[in-house]
């Protein structure tokens, strides 16, 4: 028994040794947002003499934070709504109609998951560019729908075989229309898909950063990311304000996450079985 | 007839602009990008010249290129396998039962949460300033210049912060494996006298297959699709050293404006992810077991 209890405490030492190794890079950059460049080039590691958030309030205005906020705000919004509400509505069709043009344009969805980006970038910027639709927020969620639907709808697919068919003839008895159908007696029990999907794009948009900046030209456009790098670049040299930067940049997702932890860890264990 | 009709409204209502937008964002541009590999396009002029498989030909005399495809597959070798190493430790520690699981299982997940540009440039202030800054003060060598200064060593930095980056996040996968285990296996095999050893090796592994299977794919796309970490943490440098095939795709298309043989060199990239993944996937689908 007690040898037990003496492994347990090894094993609950190394895990905290290595959290500390995961936090600490956040905890030298929080230190030091608060210091001036020099007191950070004479001394990275010491606490801050006097407490003050002047580098944020700088760094806040430079940055066009709120801006640089809201953009990301609404380019995250409707990005994962369309990419919820159009995928579920797919998936559900291509579940209950085996039609041949279902069944061919879902196993291009699902090959067309191994499609890098990277292989897309060029030709994606060059037609958008011809078409005259670049540096538009809308542009860019409307791209958004189109990369996350093929994981959506494979998703849902997943989910949707499972409900058995009987709850929807129900209302198709009461005379409801399959639209109708789907929305009040499906869409409901799709919740647990649907949480996984919105934490996990939730996380890809509001962090993406090659995308957006090959479509978001002009400055007041900018995303969180898109205003991190620039402002960062422009400041290397003066490390309070940069520091402060990025603590500003981290600061909303780290809130939500902290309040929703355990709904953001339950999903992305969710999102991990699939 | 009249079904037909039926069927095509519902088509629309339902699955139209999935259809569209997946269509417009992802194939054409995709069909369209491989047949802009055909050409001589430089992005500005109007016209462009059919010249079959010459950019691919000329991309096997490209020694930029050729070193930066190397250095991404050492690149990716590492870190796949030193992610999942730690994420597999990480996720068995994590699920033997230990006080306060839960609080370390939100720590280590914490760098997914950001993108890899703020994390690109907490780590370049940390390898520039903090560690410098200890090396000098306790005299380790190996720490007291910045590593980001030196090619070789700019590349294990890379690669920690990769490791570092994504290992919580596969070790969220190997949680959910290892919970999927049931109890009365591994009860069994305690009874019939299996060591700790013998039960990762016998029981717990081949059981978590599913789990090295996700999570190997998964570490092997992302690290191959890098981008954003590499440009914050060494912006390819010093000297192009450690530019990986994206950022090296990037420059080639959008800064040196080849549009022909950048894209080429896309392709190539996704030929080589297609491939290696579906070789991975294979190979584990078949260590696969039932429970």
């Amino acid at each position: 028994m007690s040898k037990k209890v003496y492994k347990d405490y090894i094993k609950f030492f190394i895990v905290l040794l290595i959290s500390l190794l995961y936090i600490l890079p956040f905890i030298a950059v929080i230190i030091n947002s608060f210091k001036t460049t020099n007191d950070i080039m004479a001394n990275p590691l010491s606490l801050p003499t006097k407490f003050s958030i002047s580098n944020y309030i700088k760094a806040a205005e430079k940055m066009t934070y709120l801006r640089g906020f809201l953009n990301t705000l609404i380019i995250t919004f409707f990005s994962i709504g369309g990419i919820v509400v159009f995928s579920a509505m797919t998936a559900y069709l291509f579940v209950r109609k085996k039609w041949k043009l279902n069944r061919l344009v879902f196993s291009l969805m699902i090959a067309s998951m191994i499609i890098p980006f990277q292989a897309i970038m060029i030709p994606l910027v060059k037609i958008y560019g011809t078409l005259n639709l670049l540096n538009n927020m809308w542009t860019l969620i409307y791209m958004y729908w189109g990369f996350g639907a093929a994981f959506a709808v494979f998703m849902y697919h997943g989910f949707i075989k499972g409900i058995p068919y009987e709850l929807e003839e129900a209302a198709y008895v009461e005379g409801a229309t399959e639209f109708q159908t789907f929305w009040k007696v499906v869409f409901p029990l799709l919740k647990p898909v649907t949480t996984t999907i919105v934490i996990l794009d939730g996380l890809w948009i509001w962090n993406d950063f090659l995308l957006p900046s090959l479509i978001l030209i002009s400055a007041e456009k900018r995303t969180l990311q898109l205003s991190t790098f620039y402002f960062y670049g422009t400041y290397t040299a003066d490390y309070g304000l940069a520091m402060a930067a990025l603590i500003l940049t981290i600061t909303p997702i780290i809130v939500v996450y902290l309040i929703l932890q355990k709904n953001i860890i339950n999903g992305i264990l969710k999102g991990a079985i699939k | 007839m009249k079904n037909k009709a039926k069927n095509a409204i519902n088509y629309i209502i339902f699955a139209g602009i999935t259809t569209m937008v997946f269509l417009t964002v992802v194939i054409i541009p995709f069909l369209y990008g491989v047949y802009l590999t055909l050409t001589d396009w430089n992005g500005i002029e109007a016209t462009k010249k059919y010249v079959g498989i010459r950019n691919y030909i000329s991309i096997l005399n490209d020694s930029t290129f050729l070193y930066s495809f190397t250095l991404t597959l050492k690149y990716v070798f590492f870190s796949v396998l030193f992610i999942n190493l730690i994420a597999f430790s990480l996720a068995y520690l994590l699920t033997s039962g230990i006080k306060g699981q839960n609080v370390f299982r939100i720590a280590l997940f914490t760098p997914n949460l950001i993108g890899g540009i703020v994390l690109g440039f907490i780590w370049q202030f940390i390898f520039n300033n903090t560690l410098p800054y200890i090396g000098q003060k306790i005299g380790l060598g190996l720490i007291s210049n910045s590593w980001l200064a030196s090619p070789q060593k700019a590349f294990w930095a890379l690669v920690i912060v990769t490791v570092w980056q994504y290992s919580g996040y596969m070790m969220m996968i190997y949680i959910a494996g290892l919970v999927g285990i049931p109890q009365d296996i591994i009860e069994a095999s305690t009874i019939d006298g299996a060591g700790q050893l013998t039960r990762i090796t016998r029981i717990i592994l081949p059981l978590l297959a599913p789990s090295f299977t996700v999570s190997v794919f998964l570490s092997l796309q992302r690290s191959f699709m890098v981008y954003d970490l590499n440009l914050a943490l060494t912006k390819g440098g010093p000297f192009r050293s450690t530019e990986l095939v994206s950022m090296h795709v990037y420059s080639e298309a959008f800064l040196s404006q080849n549009y022909g043989s950048g894209q080429a060199k896309a392709i190539i990239l996704f030929i080589t992810v297609a491939i290696i993944t579906s070789i991975q996937v294979y190979l584990s689908k078949k260590a696969e077991v039932e429970a």
